[in-house]
């Protein structure tokens, strides 16, 4: 009896927790058409979560294209299909790898820091503050934040797939001494792009949606307190990173891309 | 320029770059074209296919010179394949049209014999003479039959 009651405990804070961001994702679309136009911070946040992460996009980009290139070509070989390691590379990196690896990286890097950052002004008592000056704090600090999250996310993983194929190019063609030609050749012949391309691009939108509303989330609604800013942090990377892996399932089951 | 202006700048050559970099996913390596027309399009009936795709090579002597924009199937149950060529290729009206492999596993491509006729062929015209796809079970198969038939004799 008691499990069954915890277990309805468990189900009703979730919903109402998933209640509760819905709502909070509703104050925020509609801070998005209110003017003014907060286009200053936005540039800002651009500039935090899109450029200073650019470095370990790229870096991760070529590694990922790089193990892919020199695993494919090793399992392709046995086949003698080395020349499809194109196809393998791309194929993996514009539909899973890209996407979700840029996400991932996205949240370690930026997510948390957001949560952070937002965590820290509730503590401090700056989101109060604001309101106390009739501003209203979701408006003026945190929907500028998870729209840089949603913007930033496609281009950062269409970065991350292009230095992805320039790994695996530079293993299988100048390492492995697969054909250029046949490398570019199965790539171009096996990406299509309105199956792949368009579905990466959705994926990474999908994504930079779920991780600017958790971040901005956890950090919105954390405790005033410093044990509170590190619990939403953890809890922004931890819910972040299982909820792109569960929805990058059901987009590819749903649109199977 | 002062310190917002410089970080301005570097915003929007992140910004250009990210969208370099989704233009040349989606046009060198996803083969999206806005130049549709002004190419050769011809089209050909083949019995079979084999594993042929859109997107895949149309060649002559090797060398490519367009793409499989298309592939269904008409009222008489043959595979019509439509044919997307690079603008300015002449091919007379008795060029033919074949589906090769390239390699055992490799992908199926489409090779074009020109003939020696003077009319040429124009945007929306039919191949007519045409080699359908060669599948390796049916040959086996066909193989084992007449093999089976000489033992009888």
């Amino acid at each position: 009896m008691n499990l069954v009651r915890s277990l309805g405990t468990v189900t009703i804070g979730f919903v109402e927790e998933l209640g509760r961001l819905a709502a909070f994702s509703a104050h925020m679309a509609r801070c998005v058409i209110t003017p003014p136009i907060r286009l200053r911070p936005f540039i800002e946040e651009v500039f935090k979560l899109g450029v200073l992460s650019l470095i370990i996009i790229c870096v991760c980009g070529v590694a990922v294209g790089a193990v892919l290139g020199l695993q494919g070509y090793n399992t392709l070989v046995t086949f003698g299909a080395t020349q499809s390691l194109g196809a393998v590379v791309g194929l993996s990196l514009v539909r899973e790898l890209g996407p979700v690896l840029t996400a991932l990286l996205a949240t370690g890097r930026a997510g948390s820091a957001t949560a952070a950052e937002i965590g820290t002004m509730v503590a401090t008592e700056q989101l109060d503050g604001l309101r106390m000056m009739s501003v209203d704090p979701v408006h003026f600090v945190i929907t500028p934040k998870a729209l840089a999250m949603i913007v930033v996310m496609p281009l950062l993983s269409a970065l991350f797939i292009v230095s992805g194929l320039f790994g695996g190019y530079l293993v299988g063609v100048h390492l492995m001494g697969v054909d250029p030609g046949s490398y570019m050749n199965s790539l171009q012949s096996a990406v299509d792009f309105s199956d792949d391309i368009l579905g990466s691009l959705l994926k990474a939108l999908v994504f930079g949606v779920l991780v600017g509303l958790i971040a901005t989330y956890r950090g919105y609604k954390s405790e005033p307190t410093s044990a509170g800013v590190s619990a939403a942090t953890t809890s922004t990377v931890v819910i972040a990173s299982v909820s792109i892996l569960i929805f990058d399932y059901f987009i590819t089951a749903l649109w199977g891309v | 320029m002062n310190r917002s202006g410089t970080r301005d700048l570097i915003v929007g050559l992140f910004v250009l770059a990210g969208l370099a970099a989704i233009a040349y996913l989606s046009l060198s390596v996803g083969g999206l074209s806005f130049r549709q027309p002004g190419g050769l399009k011809l089209y050909a009936d083949f019995d079979e296919i084999g594993g042929l795709k859109t997107r895949a090579q149309v060649v002559i002597s090797g060398v490519k010179v367009g793409e499989i924009s298309s592939i269904t199937l008409d009222k008489d149950y043959r595979a019509r394949v439509g044919l997307n060529l690079d603008a300015g290729l002449k091919l007379p009206v008795d060029t033919s049209a074949s589906i090769f492999t390239a390699g055992l596993l490799g992908d199926r491509y489409i090779s074009l014999q020109p003939g020696g006729e003077e009319t040429l062929l124009k945007s929306g015209d039919q191949i007519t003479f045409v080699e359908s796809a060669v599948i390796l079970e049916r040959m086996i198969g066909k193989l084992i039959h007449n093999a089976g038939v000489d033992e009888e004799k």
